[in-house]
């Protein structure tokens, strides 16, 4: 039988603001822990949280980024369940009044189609702490640091069918919210994290199977073998004459596979009910009409521009918006060196395989986008030829100076003195009579493959330093 | 003899007849000599009063003494002082020290009040009578086998019992005007978000209201000068700008309207008590105000509403008691689970346990739609019939309680009797409304109480009418004997 996965994700996404979402706490990543939690956070009686504005307004531009409605009137409720890493013994969400309505987001298939995936909602809430298991012998430690860091969950429709449409759903609201600055969107840090609903059911049949839901996985290639190990586990079950249980399952990473976490049955009933600490978040249209004119481009809107302002094609334009860091460096290295193909493909092409090979990110990158902006200027004003431009980048790689320097240092400027390379090529002709007297005789289609030997031959004996577009006009002049 | 009232202490301390130190020496001698009896306090900071007297007295010294400069007062133990022990009447908190000031104390302090003590209440706040307090029962001064009346008790009875001259409480349903008609004395409860909650240890967040006990109408307008305003920490907090409460106090009543809202004068409500209220009126009418009958159609109603919604919100606020972080924790804990359920068995009394219950299922999925949502369609009802009713007279006049303070014990074994204790309170505390309670007469030696309910943000007009009434009456003036 043909099956069909239902796929449904809920992504928590940290919110990059500066305190906490109802204290003024740091949400600093990674501090001793307890250090960074206060009476709030630590829900120390008569304690009162009060709303970070900051996080309403990065909902707020998420909402009008995926062409949601916003609620002018959102409401935040408490979760009642009991966890050492809980500290008030629920948490504030929003359960009935979400910040963001219903909006969409389209992604790219594998076969270059699009798809438009709906969002249902994207709420704010509060993170909890963490407990930490190991090193406290038999007890478990807890750390508040996290406790009340905000986050934005947004839950998408069940309307991914593979696991590899999840992870294409999942890089590009990855893109929106770093592209917004809403994120981080460090993943190895937890700054999105995902919940994922799966089910399977025969191709064709309307009603939906029976689903499980896998907590928490942070990245994204965990979540599509996450996903594709459940699904084939699914359809075993089935095909295996057993039923799919409702259950929430763990991803372990180490393994590479889900285990369950807890049955359904036993799941907490969590009493929502608002939150009389906090009042409704009452925002208008001019509010909302505010932050629509302050969006920056979205990955959308780039690629659209890319294509437009540098004439790079479609596949070029899409590989540099996928994420924001890169656009922002080949837009920093265009403007420098003034063309805009050339850029691109050393962007993606030499710099990337040199980030690939040291598992970088572009903002990693050690050389920085003005430093490729210049070593590329360099390559365009002919002052050194494509060979040379390498080694300058594998220099500058190793941190050994900017490229004019580097170039000045190992000689490879390219030699573009007229009456040296005529001396050069004067020499070739002497050496390569054989080639010449063939060349004379040859039809126009053998003469370019002689005179691109006699080319190299040039380059050669200047040491790499001739200008190759030099000695060929210098080369057809002499030899017509 | 100690003074009545703040007014004495005030013009006291300015005119030299006694210093700061002196009357908090004065207080604290006769709060050792009664306590031990009344069980006001359940901390006495005697160190820490003595300092602040000595400063406060530095200070006037150094003519830089702000009104309530060394004026000693009581706080009930619910707002958390720093560095002193914070026990909201239960095991749970028996031990712990709040690092920090809750808003109303801080502002106390920042006048240049005295704090004598942390006193006396029913555990979290939920009772009627003080005998909920993990900490043993409140006596009435009045008769100390009568209860005080709760959950404030033990700031009533100290009031009434001379141990200061003024003291903070909290209402939720009835807490500060209960007590205060129990006691004989003059209490405001705000309009909800008037006073800060912040370090206030929360019961029922949408009800919970500081506000104060004093022997009259002014003192408590002195009190609410220091009390009241907009707190940015919370949330609920009211940001429009406070008045000077005590420049309306001298305001003549010609004019008035006041309603009397015939479902308080039922069957439920005492007849020697009605008489008093009676008797009330009419120094009203001698003051020029005039009298309506008006209806609050859904007053019947509110008991079970407010015992919905108050244990509902108490359920949750009470979760961060769970023997993690601080507060009571049981002795070797087996697992979490294990952990959890003796420390808040053992932590918490038998009402909170109650009310726990209660709130946790009415919150409960299957439930919810059939008892907390009803609860706030009820509320509203409730509400709409003060805001229209407060269209169409100045305010409403009618008992705080249906009897005067009955016995110790006498409704411990049903806690419905206790509930509907709060019948004539809850309504005001549901619609988020001011009330003021005062004394308006005695029945067999105990006094009688009524209580002024205005619209929003009307406490300077309540405290008028409070003060006016006191310029013509003497139930204010009166002191339980004590063997003295």
């Amino acid at each position: 039988m043909e099956w069909e996965a239902v796929i449904g994700l809920e992504v928590h996404v940290q919110l990059a603001t500066k305190s906490k979402i109802f204290s003024g706490a740091a949400t600093t990543f990674g501090a001793e822990p307890n250090t960074q939690a206060c009476a709030v956070d630590l829900a120390m009686p008569g304690m009162l949280p009060v709303m970070n504005e900051e996080a309403v307004r990065m909902a707020v531009m998420f909402g009008l980024a995926i062409g949601a409605e916003i609620n002018t009137r959102s409401v935040f409720d408490r979760k009642n369940y009991f966890y050492p890493d809980l500290p008030k013994g629920y948490q504030i969400s929003q359960l009935d009044h979400p910040t963001v309505k219903q909006g969409k987001l389209d992604i790219q298939l594998e076969n270059g189609e699009k798809k438009t995936i709906n969002i249902t909602r994207a709420h704010l809430e509060e993170d909890a702490g963490k407990s930490l298991h190991e090193d406290f012998h038999g007890m478990t430690g807890i750390d508040l640091n996290r406790a009340g860091t905000p986050l934005l969950e947004i839950v998408s429709e069940p309307e991914l069918r593979s696991a590899k449409e999840a992870v294409a759903y999942l890089k590009k609201l990855h893109s929106i919210v770093t592209y917004l600055g809403i994120s981080d969107g460090d993943m190895s840090q937890g700054s999105m994290r995902c919940d994922c609903n799966v089910s399977v059911r025969p191709k064709g049949q309307k009603e939906f199977g029976v689903r499980t839901e896998i907590k928490n996985v942070n990245s994204f290639r965990f979540v599509e073998k996450a996903i594709q190990g459940e699904i084939e586990r699914q359809i075993d079950l089935i095909e295996g004459g057993l039923k799919v249980e409702q259950e929430t399952r763990l991803y372990d990473a180490d393994d590479d596979d889900t285990r369950p976490m807890r049955s359904k049955e036993f799941a907490n009933d969590y009493r929502y009910f608002p939150d009389p600490d906090l009042l409704p978040i009452e925002i208008d249209d001019a509010y909302i009409e505010a932050i629509r004119s302050k969006l920056p481009e979205l990955p959308e809107q780039k690629l659209a521009r890319f294509c437009s302002e540098y004439g790079l094609s479609d596949y070029d334009a899409g590989v540099l918006v996928s994420s924001r860091a890169q656009a922002d460096y080949f837009e920093v290295a265009t403007r420098i060196v003034g063309d805009a193909k050339l850029t691109a493909n050393w962007v993606m092409g030499e710099l990337a395989k040199r980030l690939n090979q040291n598992s970088l990110d572009i903002s990693q990158s050690p050389v920085p986008a003005e430093g490729l902006g210049k070593l590329l200027l360099r390559l365009k004003d002919n002052t050194i030829n494509g060979k040379a431009a390498k080694d300058v980048l594998e220099a500058m790689w190793n941190g050994e100076g900017e490229a004019d320097e580097i170039i000045e240092k190992k000689g490879l400027k390219q030699v573009s003195d007229t009456g040296a390379i005529e001396a050069i090529v004067d020499e070739v002709l002497a050496n390569n009579a054989a080639q010449v007297e063939q060349y004379k005789a040859a039809d126009e289609a053998k003469r370019g493959k002689l005179i691109s030997f006699l080319v190299g031959q040039a380059i050669k004996a200047s040491k790499g330093k001739a200008n190759p577009q030099q000695v060929k006009a210098i080369l057809a002049q002499k030899l017509s | 003899m100690l003074p009545h009232t703040i007014s004495e202490i005030i013009s006291g301390l300015r005119d030299k007849q006694f210093s700061s130190r002196e009357i908090t020496q004065d207080y604290l001698t006769r709060i050792k000599r009664l306590n031990p009896e009344l069980n006001c306090f359940i901390t006495i900071t005697e160190d820490l009063a003595l300092s602040q007297a000595e400063q406060a007295d530095a200070r006037r010294n150094a003519g830089e003494a702000s009104i309530l400069n060394g004026v000693p007062l009581a706080h009930k133990d619910v707002f958390c002082t720093e560095g002193v022990t914070t026990t909201c009447g239960s095991r749970m908190l028996e031990k712990f020290v709040p690092p920090y000031e809750s808003t109303v104390t801080r502002k106390f302090m920042e006048a240049g009040a005295v704090t004598l003590g942390k006193t006396n209440m029913d555990e979290f706040a939920m009772g009627s009578s003080n005998e909920n307090s993990y900490f043993g029962p409140v006596r009435n001064p009045w008769d100390t086998e009568r209860a005080p009346g709760g959950s404030s008790g033990g700031s009533a009875a100290a009031v009434a019992a001379g141990l200061c001259a003024a003291a903070t409480g909290t209402d939720t349903g009835g807490s500060i005007r209960q007590p205060a008609a129990f006691c004989g004395l003059t209490g405001l409860k705000p309009t909800y978000g008037r006073v800060s909650r912040l370090g206030m240890v929360a019961f029922a967040s949408s009800l919970d209201q500081g506000g104060p006990f004093a022997r009259t109408a002014e003192d408590a307008a002195l009190l609410m000068n220091v009390m009241a305003g907009h707190d940015p920490m919370d949330s609920t907090s009211a940001q429009n700008p406070t008045e000077d409460y005590t420049s309306a106090l001298a305001q003549p009543l010609t004019g008035f309207t006041i309603g009397l809202p015939k479902e308080y004068f039922s069957s439920q409500l005492n007849a020697e008590l009605e008489k008093a209220l009676q008797e009330a009126i009419k120094v009203y009418e001698s003051l020029g105000a005039s009298f309506k009958e008006v209806s609050l159609p859904h007053t019947e109603l509110s008991v079970p509403a407010y015992y919905v919604i108050a244990p509902a919100e108490c359920s949750t606020n009470l979760s961060r008691f769970d023997g993690v972080r601080y507060g009571h924790r049981c002795e070797n804990p087996k697992d979490l689970e294990d952990l959890y359920q003796r420390s808040r068995s053992e932590g918490f009394g038998d009402e909170v346990k109650r009310r726990i219950l209660i709130g946790t299922y009415a919150l409960s999925a299957g439930y919810y739609d059939a008892y907390y949502r009803q609860a706030q369609k009820i509320r509203r009802l409730i509400k709409n019939d003060f805001v229209s009713t407060l269209n169409e007279v100045d305010a409403l006049l009618c008992p705080t309680t249906p009897d005067v303070a009955f016995k110790l014990g006498e409704k411990t074994s049903d806690p419905v009797q206790m509930y509907l204790e709060d019948i004539f309170t809850i309504p005001a505390s549901l619609a988020g409304l001011p009330a003021l309670g005062l004394p308006c007469g005695f029945k067999g030696g105990l006094p009688v109480g009524m209580q002024l309910i205005g619209n929003y943000f009307t406490e300077a007009r309540l405290l008028n009418l409070g003060h006016q009434y006191q310029l013509n009456t003497d139930w204010h003036k009166r002191s339980p004997a004590l063997g003295e």
